[in-house]
C-alpha cells in the first residue's frame, strides 16, 4: 500500500517536472555536450562537422591575438565595473537606510537605470552623451575642459561602457537595502555605548552583517559582467571597433560563430569562457569562508 | 508625578530646551542637506533618460546643439517619422511582434516554472536531490555554452526566422531562476494546508491548482514582470534568430534605424527609442511593490 502510494507520488511529481526535464536534456545538457563535441571539430553549419581534435584550442591559445585581447578587455571591464557598481550600490543604500523620508521615491529613481539599462535604446543614448560633441563634453566645456571623443578613441571607449554598467547599480542597491534592514538595531546601540564611531561601526557591524548579501551580489555581478554583449555591440560599431577596443569576449564569440560561421571555434571559445567564469565563481566561493558571516555566528 | 517635576524644574528646562532646539535645528539641516544631495545625484542618474525623452521632441537640427532638457520648439514630427519604420514596415508591427513574444514567454514561464517549483517544493520523488542541484547549476551557466548547438538544432528544424527559438525555452522552464524563486516561496507556505487538503481527499494535482497556485500569486507576478522585461530586451537572441524584417522586434528595429557611421534621422530614432522604454516603465510603475520586493527577497539580477 505504502509503496503503491509512493509510486503514485513519483509519477505525479515527474509529470509536474516533465517540461523542465525536457528542457534540461534538450536545451541544456544535450547542447552543452554538443558544444563540447563541436569545439573539437571544424563546422560551418552547411557541411558535417569534421573532427580536428584539440586544434581549435591550440589555435586559440597560441595564434589568436584577438582572443587574448578580447579576454584582457573583458577582464578590464569586469574588474572595473563590478567593484564600481557594488560600491555605488552600497554607498547609496547606506545613505537611504535609517528611516529616511520618501525612501520609496528615491528607491524607484535609483532603480530605473537597472530597469532600462539593458535596452538598445539606452546604449544609443550613451553613445550620444559620450560623443565628441555630446552632453558630457559640453558639460566639461563649462569648466574649460576640452574632452576627447569618448566613443571613437580606442583608449576611452571601454570606460564609456563601464560607466553604463556602473549607472545600473540600482538592482544591487535594492538587495543591499533589504540586507541592511535585517541588521539588528541593538548591535549599533551596544557599540555606541562602547564608544564606537561611525567608521568603526561600518567595518565592525554593517559590513560583516551584510557580507552574505555582498557575496551574492558579487557572484551574480561577475557572472553577468562576463556575458555583457549589447553595450559593446551598440556603443562600438558592432564589429569590435574602433581598433578592437569594444571586442568583448562575447562579441568575439558571436562574430566567430555567426559572422564567419566558424562554429567549432565559437564552441571552443564558449567552453573556455565557461571554465573562466567557473574558476572565478569557485574562487569567490572558496574565499567566502574568510569574509562571509552567516546568521548568529560571531564575526571574528 | 509629571506635574510635580515640571513645576520644580521649569527654570532649568528653559535653557535646556533652547540648547536642544539648536541641536535639533542642526540635525534637521543635516537631513535637508542629505536629501538635497540624494535628489541631486538622482537627477544626474536620470539625466540620460530625460535627455532621451526631451530630445525625442526636439526638431532634428537642434538635438545635438544643446545638452539642456528644456527646448523652445516642441515637435511631434519625430514620432510620426520614426513610426514609419523601415522598408515599409512600420514600428507598429515591431511593437506587436515584441509584445507577442513577451506575452507568450510570460505565459510559458508561469505555467512550466510553477509546475517544476511545485514538484521541487512540495512533492517527494526519487532523485529529487540530484535534479534540484542540477537545476541550481543551470542558473549560473552562461548562455553561450549552449548557444551554438541550440542554433544548430533550431536551424535543422527550420525554425530560424520563427519565434519558436525565443518562446519554446520558456515553455520548457529553461529560466531556472524563476523555479528557484517559486520554490523558495512555496517552502514558506504552511504545510498544514496541503495536509488537510489531502485528508479531504484532494489529489496532488488538485492541491497544485486549488492551494499552491492561488497562494503563489505574488511570486507569479514577479516572474511575469521580469520575464516580460527580459524578453522585451533580449536583443542578442532576437538578433541571432530573426532576420526577416516582418518579424523584427522593437530592439531590432531600433538597432537597424541606428547607423553607427552616420545618421540621417536622429529624431525618429530617439523617438522610437523613447517609445521602446514605455511598456517596461509602465509595467514597472504599476507593479513596483511586487517588483522591488521580488528583487529584495530573491536577489534577482
Amino acid at each position: 500500500m505504502k509503496s503503491a502510494r509512493r509510486r503514485q507520488s513519483n509519477w505525479t511529481a515527474y509529470a509536474f517536472l516533465t517540461p523542465w526535464l525536457i528542457g534540461f536534456f534538450c536545451l541544456t545538457l544535450g547542447p552543452m555536450l554538443g558544444s563540447l563535441y563541436l569545439s573539437l571539430t571544424q563546422y560551418n553549419l552547411l557541411s558535417p562537422p569534421q573532427w580536428i581534435g584539440t586544434e581549435n584550442y591550440r589555435q586559440i591559445f597560441t595564434q589568436d591575438g584577438t582572443f587574448t585581447a578580447s579576454l584582457l578587455l573583458t577582464f578590464k571591464y569586469v574588474f572595473l565595473s563590478v567593484p564600481l557598481r557594488l560600491m555605488f550600490a552600497l554607498a547609496i543604500a547606506l545613505a537611504l537606510n535609517k528611516g529616511i523620508r520618501a525612501l520609496g521615491i528615491y528607491r524607484t529613481v535609483y532603480y530605473i537605470p537597472s530597469l532600462l539599462g539593458g535596452s538598445v535604446a539606452i546604449a544609443i543614448v550613451w553613445r550620444q552623451i559620450f560623443d565628441g560633441s555630446g552632453a558630457l563634453n559640453q558639460f566639461l566645456a563649462w569648466f574649460g575642459i576640452n574632452g576627447p571623443s569618448w566613443i571613437s578613441h580606442p583608449d576611452y571607449i571601454v570606460y564609456t561602457i563601464v560607466s553604463l554598467s556602473t549607472w545600473q547599480f540600482g538592482s544591487a542597491m535594492v538587495i543591499f537595502l533589504a540586507g541592511l534592514k535585517q541588521v539588528p538595531a541593538d548591535l549599533y546601540e551596544a557599540s555606541q555605548i562602547d564608544g564606537a564611531g561611525k567608521v568603526k561601526q561600518f567595518f565592525r557591524i554593517t559590513l560583516p552583517m551584510l557580507s552574505p548579501v555582498l557575496f551574492f551580489n558579487l557572484v551574480m555581478s561577475i557572472i553577468n559582467s562576463f556575458q555583457a554583449f549589447t553595450p559593446a555591440y551598440v556603443i562600438g560599431d558592432g564589429r569590435g571597433g574602433p581598433l578592437d577596443a569594444t571586442m568583448f569576449y562575447t562579441l568575439y564569440l558571436y562574430l566567430k560563430g555567426f559572422s564567419f560561421f566558424d562554429m567549432g571555434y565559437a564552441s571552443a571559445l564558449a567552453w573556455i569562457m565557461l571554465v573562466i567564469i567557473g574558476a572565478f565563481t569557485a574562487l569567490v566561493f572558496l574565499t567566502s569562508r574568510f569574509w562571509v558571516f552567516y546568521g548568529d555566528q560571531e564575526g571574528r | 508625578m509629571n506635574i510635580k517635576t515640571t513645576s520644580a524644574d521649569s527654570s532649568a528646562n528653559a535653557s535646556e530646551m533652547s540648547r536642544s532646539r539648536t541641536a535639533h535645528r542642526a540635525v534637521r539641516l543635516r537631513a535637508l542637506l542629505k536629501h538635497i544631495v540624494i535628489i541631486g545625484f538622482g537627477l544626474l542618474m536620470l539625466y540620460p533618460v530625460l535627455w532621451l525623452i526631451s530630445s525625442s521632441f526636439k526638431p532634428n537640427q537642434i538635438i545635438f546643439s544643446s545638452p539642456g532638457l528644456i527646448t523652445q520648439t516642441w515637435t511631434f514630427e519625430n514620432y510620426v517619422n520614426g513610426w514609419k519604420g523601415l522598408q515599409g514596415v512600420s514600428f507598429g508591427r515591431f511593437f506587436a511582434n515584441s509584445a507577442f513574444i513577451s506575452v507568450m514567454s510570460v505565459l510559458g514561464n508561469l505555467v512550466t516554472c510553477s509546475m517544476a517549483a511545485y514538484a521541487f517544493g512540495r512533492l517527494n520523488f526519487r532523485f529529487k536531490g540530484l535534479w534540484f542541484s542540477l537545476m541550481l547549476v543551470t542558473i549560473m551557466l552562461p548562455y553561450h555554452v549552449v548557444l551554438v548547438p541550440q542554433y544548430v538544432i533550431y536551424s535543422k528544424l527550420e525554425w530560424i526566422n520563427t519565434y519558436f527559438p525565443l518562446i519554446l525555452p520558456k515553455w520548457l522552464a529553461h529560466d531556472s531562476f524563476f523555479i528557484l524563486l517559486m520554490v523558495q516561496f512555496i517552502r514558506g507556505l504552511p504545510k498544514e494546508l496541503d495536509e488537510s487538503a489531502t485528508i479531504d481527499g484532494c489529489s496532488q494535482r488538485q492541491i497544485y491548482f486549488r492551494i499552491i497556485l492561488p497562494l503563489l500569486v505574488p511570486a507569479l507576478i514577479s516572474t511575469a514582470i521580469f520575464t516580460f522585461i527580459w524578453s522585451w530586451d533580449d536583443f542578442f537572441s532576437q538578433m541571432i534568430y530573426l532576420s526577416d524584417i516582418n518579424l523584427f522586434t522593437v530592439q531590432l528595429g531600433i538597432r537597424s534605424l541606428f547607423d553607427p557611421s552616420g545618421q540621417s534621422d536622429w529624431g525618429g530614432l530617439l523617438a522610437m527609442s523613447a517609445l521602446s522604454l514605455l511598456p517596461i516603465t509602465v509595467i514597472f510603475l504599476a507593479f513596483q511593490r511586487y517588483f522591488l520586493e521580488g528583487i529584495a527577497t530573491t536577489g534577482l539580477k
